[in-house]
């Protein structure tokens, strides 16, 4: 079903026409009830997230796509995420979010940390690809980074040893490695990709990173048919700036998947345009693939100029994750013609259009 | 240009051997005269070393620069005062001239003992890691406006070595910050900006989600930025500058940060100029060491057809 159509679309979106009107002759054949509103949490969020999460709620209702938005309200600086919220996500099992502000060095932990641990959502996916019409200063460039969530160097475990002296410790568990690898591989056959990379230090880092290393290399033993690879992290920070045609599925723990996504979202054109998300075996939370830790400043918000394209396409993989991919395809169809035409594009891109304008070019490209 | 960026290397070799403000004065100064050579301490290393450095005492000679040489070689066996294949002559020798060129070096893996890096990195206190990256002219890569230095914290942080397993399967790795260590590279990284004329300090971090380490290091730097009130100080969470870096490299100046960010956006940046074939570093040590150094590894497969530049 979700898996047939998505090697197609990618087939139509790589053929350098510029009609992209999907003709395929696929056959997905629902279950009776498939249609069926399905209720997906809404989270705004701080900064921008508002905008564009206000951008996919008025796309989604053009397309009349069967989801209904429960709005909830959280922010950065609160202590932690409301109980009603937590419960409203496990019932939906989906959820589309903006980004939390962290506080910097205030003492408050950092709410998008709390709630992937509260439901254990243990990857994070983001998809770095270049968008037809959009030029970068590199080509060819389809990552997906697979980053583990819950532990690594954010177990958030530091102390004051003495004045002055602080350590921070770094859990890497067997558990948790493994569970992490399986889901990079089971990603790599069930999309169809060939290669999966893991980053590491393990040089450095020899029984923690060495563990993380073991875990993959038992998993890759069971996908024979996907090539496995390592490479050391800074190694692959200066491959990934100077050739990323050669990653395909890259597998990280935390810290270094932060950075890897950030800089692949930074090479393919930027973090207001990747899509990703964070999947537990329960539930999965869409939102904004590599924020760079930012929610947009305050010229942004006043302007309404904020990129919804990220966002529109992460509710795409949402609509395809919640078994529409009819819709899903469609969305993300007149999303990639909007980039394309290249008229209506937000001030990250080049352009100068707002975000409503961005959604009605968007609507207007739905067929 | 190969003259040009040789007196502009041997300048940085030289201004970077000066001392900190904080650490005592007390050091002797070999170059207070124009005519009396500078004897400094050479490596060459394993593998490509030995041609890459006889290249550079030609370059050298043929600039007629005022260096004279000390060679010194790894051994065969491990020497019981330094515990490592590097003896404790070398060792001295890079204490007495205060400047050194260090090739690369192999680790026989597996031998059980510490690696010849960390050695000279431990015996010699060398606390930062300072690496330059200019785009080349006439090397056409990406991105053509790249102008910055690295500086990073090389004694602490996350490759303290200090790991154990707790039980089976789970693993712990701790990262040490100190206050001291932090406050040394942040002095030194406003030091060089005032020095070489850089107008912007940026210091990297993660302190939204290590609090309380990062944290630290984030205080330390605005202390040190306090006494210098004519360069502008920023902080870029490190996700961000990853991807700034990537967009918009002439954003940045110069970069401070603790020791595993250092190690990741260090090799970035050497890989938006071209490679590390192409990147000078410097480790500068308490009492105003300054031992340079190739970033590359010894590729004994290539020994035999190697690049110059990174000496240079």
């Amino acid at each position: 079903m979700a898996r047939r159509s998505v090697p197609i679309l990618r087939q139509l979106l790589t053929s350098p026409s510029t009609n992209l009107t999907p003709t395929r002759s696929v056959t997905y054949m629902p279950r009776p009830g498939d249609g069926a509103p399905r209720a997906v949490t809404v989270i705004p969020g701080d900064g921008i997230g508002p905008l564009v999460t206000g951008a996919v709620e008025h796309v989604m209702a053009a397309m009349h796509a069967p989801v209904y938005f429960e709005r909830y309200e959280v922010h950065g600086d609160m202590k932690r995420i409301p109980q009603e919220v937590i419960d409203s996500i496990k019932k939906n099992k989906v959820c589309l979010k903006g980004g939390l502000a962290t506080p910097m060095g205030g003492g408050v932990s950092s709410l998008n940390v709390q709630m992937r641990r509260e439901l254990d959502l243990y990857a994070s996916l983001v998809h770095c690809f270049n968008l037809p019409g959009l030029h970068t200063k590199h080509d060819n460039v389809d990552i997906v980074v697979i980053r583990e969530n819950t532990e690594g160097e954010y177990a958030g475990l530091e102390h004051e040893v003495v004045p002055g002296v602080v350590e921070s410790l770094k859990v890497i568990t067997k558990f948790c490695s493994e569970r992490i690898a399986k889901y990079a591989f089971e990603y790599a056959y069930l999309n169809n990709r060939k290669k999966v990379t893991a980053v590491h230090k393990a040089n450095i880092m020899k029984l923690a990173d060495g563990l993380f290393l073991e875990s993959c290399r038992e998993v890759a033993t069971k996908y024979p048919g996907i090539k496995y690879n390592e490479i050391i992290v800074d190694n692959c920070c200066m491959q990934l700036v100077s050739k990323p045609e050669q990653f395909d599925v890259m597998v990280t723990p935390n810290l270094y998947g932060n950075l890897v996504a950030n800089t692949a979202a930074g090479i393919a054109g930027g973090t207001g345009v990747m899509p990703g998300g964070n999947v537990g075996a329960d539930h999965a939370v869409f939102e904004q693939g590599a924020s760079a830790g930012n929610v947009g400043n305050e010229r942004q918000l006043e302007q309404k100029r904020a990129n919804p394209v990220a966002l529109l396409l992460s509710s795409a993989m949402m609509l395809r994750h919640l078994q529409f991919p009819s819709f899903a395809d469609r969305l993300e169809t007149a999303v990639k013609r909007v980039i394309l035409d290249g008229e209506y594009r937000t001030k990250d891109l080049g352009g100068t259009s707002t975000t409503q304008e961005v959604v009605d070019a968007v609507i207007a490209a739905i067929d | 240009m190969a003259t040009h960026l040789l007196r502009r290397r041997v300048s940085q070799i030289l201004s970077q051997a000066i001392p900190c403000p904080t650490s005592p004065l007390s050091v002797g100064r070999a170059f207070s005269s124009a005519t009396a050579p500078i004897r400094a301490t050479l490596f060459p290393g394993d593998g490509i070393g030995p041609e890459i450095a006889e290249s550079v005492k030609q370059v050298f000679r043929g600039a007629e620069v005022p260096i004279e040489w000390e060679e010194h070689y790894v051994g065969d066996q491990i020497d019981p005062r330094t515990q490592s294949f590097l003896t404790w002559e070398s060792l001295e020798s890079v204490r007495k001239n205060r400047v050194g060129l260090k090739g690369p070096m192999a680790t026989p893996i597996g031998k059980g003992h510490r690696s010849l890096n960390l050695t000279l990195r431990k015996e010699l206190n060398l606390y930062a890691n300072v690496r330059p990256c200019y785009s080349l002219p006439g090397y056409k890569t990406r991105y053509d406006d790249v102008n910055l230095i690295t500086i990073r914290e090389n004694t602490e942080g996350e490759y303290s070595g200090l790991e154990h397993q707790v039980v089976r399967g789970v693993v712990e790795s701790l990262k040490i910050i100190t206050r001291q260590a932090s406050l040394r590279v942040a002095e030194y990284a406003f030091h060089y900006a005032k020095t070489h004329g850089r107008e912007r300090v940026s210091a990297i971090h993660k302190a939204n989600i290590m609090q309380k380490t990062d944290g630290l290091f984030l205080k330390c730097c605005r202390e040190v930025a306090e006494k210098y009130p004519e360069i502008t100080y920023e902080e870029v969470v490190i996700d961000n500058c990853c991807m700034m870096l990537v967009k918009n490299p002439a954003l940045f100046d110069v970069l401070v940060m603790p020791n595993l960010y250092g190690d990741i956006i260090s090799d970035l940046c050497a890989g938006l100029i071209g490679g590390l074939g192409l990147t000078p570093s410097c480790n500068i040590g308490e009492g105003g060491i300054a031992l340079a150094e190739a970033v590359h590894g010894s590729a004994p497969d290539i020994a035999g057809k190697v690049n110059l530049q990174i000496y240079l």
